[in-house]
């Protein structure tokens, strides 16, 4: 898997408190960007879906945040990686109300909704990497 | 190790007011009296005390753990705890302790009457107890900080949770914040033992203070729903924002519970449902008394 890039922040994931962080942190950088209030609210619950998951099935790792520029477009892209048991089947994964934990089985999907890019990379008894992009 | 002592305590009595002095500068070129936090004077009372202490301490025991420097942990812990509490950093906590030692060293190195021996061996001597003494004081500020940090996280528990009665019957609890996993714990607690006590119809859940809605609060909420039903109390969730609305349609979240736009609407509904209304008073009283305020 590529390194992130050299200007992305890169925050911690292992407990429930770096979490909140990391939504404090994605909603700062969101504004940054230029996000409105609606698109604002979908990375940051993106990332918070993300963030828990990997918290909580990857047992813990990563998050790289970015600001992306394309042309006239701005944006923020978000990388979560974890070292964890990776998704066998992502497409079941990806299916509303599928859960391997006890959730509500709808983060992942969610997530997918909630964002315009949404790419996983998944590779059992590896590891996983999401990644995400909200455009302005 | 007594011999060392002996050295240590010689110099540390016949220098005091030197020590004292060159500490004192040295703490105020490092800036510890800036920020107006502690002044000069009060400095200068606590290094006196140290050094007062020290002095008696070193004529008993070179025992760093020991019960003979029982009283200086004490001095130094209560130092470090004021200023934990004070908001210093612990680079300025321990700065207290550590610029001793030059002051120290130098009155070692001072003696005439010291062989080389004598001085590298006090020189160690008054090092390795000035490190002891440091990390304890270090010690002391983390605890403290943690302390204050435990006492803030159980007043933000219990201050962001009240259950509030708007009327016979209506119970309404603003949440405010984020909804993890201990925090509803005590909501939901908080929430269905004010159902029992009061014997509420209506409970209404008002989220305008929740920053985010995901899944895991999504599940919380629904969990405390269903409870709240079970117990007799019908739920009505207010103050979900436009954008979280969305937001929560893209999750596919549903709440299959009836909601409002703001607390006052689902207040007005609750009243409905058992019955009352709200009119306007046409008394003179009320009207007299609704001109003087």
């Amino acid at each position: 898997m590529a390194p992130a890039p050299a200007d992305s922040t890169v925050l911690q994931i292992r407990s429930s408190d770096d979490v909140v962080l990391i939504r404090q942190q994605v909603r700062a950088r969101a504004a940054e960007a230029g996000l409105g209030l609606v698109d604002q609210t979908k990375i940051i619950t993106a990332a918070s879906e993300l963030a828990r998951n990997t918290l909580d099935y990857g047992g813990g790792g990563t998050m790289a945040m970015t600001m992306v520029n394309d042309g006239l477009r701005r944006g923020i892209r978000l990388v979560f990686d974890d070292k964890g048991p990776g998704i066998a089947d992502i497409q079941q994964a990806l299916r509303d109300g599928y859960t391997t934990g006890n959730g509500l089985g709808l983060g992942l999907g969610g997530a997918k909704r909630l964002c315009n890019e949404f790419a996983i990379e998944s590779t059992v008894g590896v590891g996983t990497r999401i990644t995400i992009a909200r455009w302005k | 190790m007594a011999r060392a002592n002996t050295l240590l305590s010689q110099t540390v009595s016949d220098n005091e007011a030197v020590i004292l002095d060159e500490w004192m500068q040295r703490l105020r070129q490092a800036g510890a009296d800036q920020g107006g936090r502690i002044n000069a004077a009060e400095l200068q009372t606590q290094g006196r005390d140290f050094l007062s202490i020290l002095k008696r301490t070193l004529g008993e025991s070179s025992d760093v753990t020991g019960a003979a420097f029982e009283p200086l942990r004490e001095l130094l812990a209560d130092i470090s705890r004021s200023r934990a509490i004070q908001g210093y950093s612990p680079r300025e906590t321990a700065l207290f302790v550590f610029s001793l030692k030059q002051a120290l060293f130098a009155a070692v190195a001072r003696r005439k009457d010291f062989s080389a021996e004598q001085l590298a061996q006090a020189t160690w001597e008054a090092s390795t107890m000035l490190d002891e003494l440091g990390l304890h004081t270090m010690d002391v500020y983390q605890r403290s900080r943690e302390e204050v940090i435990v006492r803030q996280q159980r007043e933000i528990a219990e201050l962001s949770t009240p259950v509030v009665k708007l009327w016979d019957g209506i119970l309404a609890l603003p949440l405010i914040g984020t909804l993890d996993s201990e925090r509803t714990q005590v909501v939901m607690e908080n929430l269905l033992q004010s159902i029992v006590d009061s014997g509420a119809d209506f409970a209404i859940i008002d989220i305008t203070g929740v920053p985010t809605v995901d899944t895991l609060t999504a599940q919380h909420l629904l969990k405390t729903i269903a409870a709240a039903r079970l117990m007799g109390a019908d739920c009505i969730i207010s103050g979900i924002r436009p954008q979280i609305a969305q937001t929560m349609v893209h999750l596919g979240v549903e709440l299959n519970v009836i909601s409002k736009a703001t607390l006052a609407d689902a207040f007005a509904l609750a009243l409905k449902r058992l019955n009352k209304t709200v009119v306007t008073a046409k008394t003179p009283q009320a009207a007299d008394s609704k001109a003087a305020g």
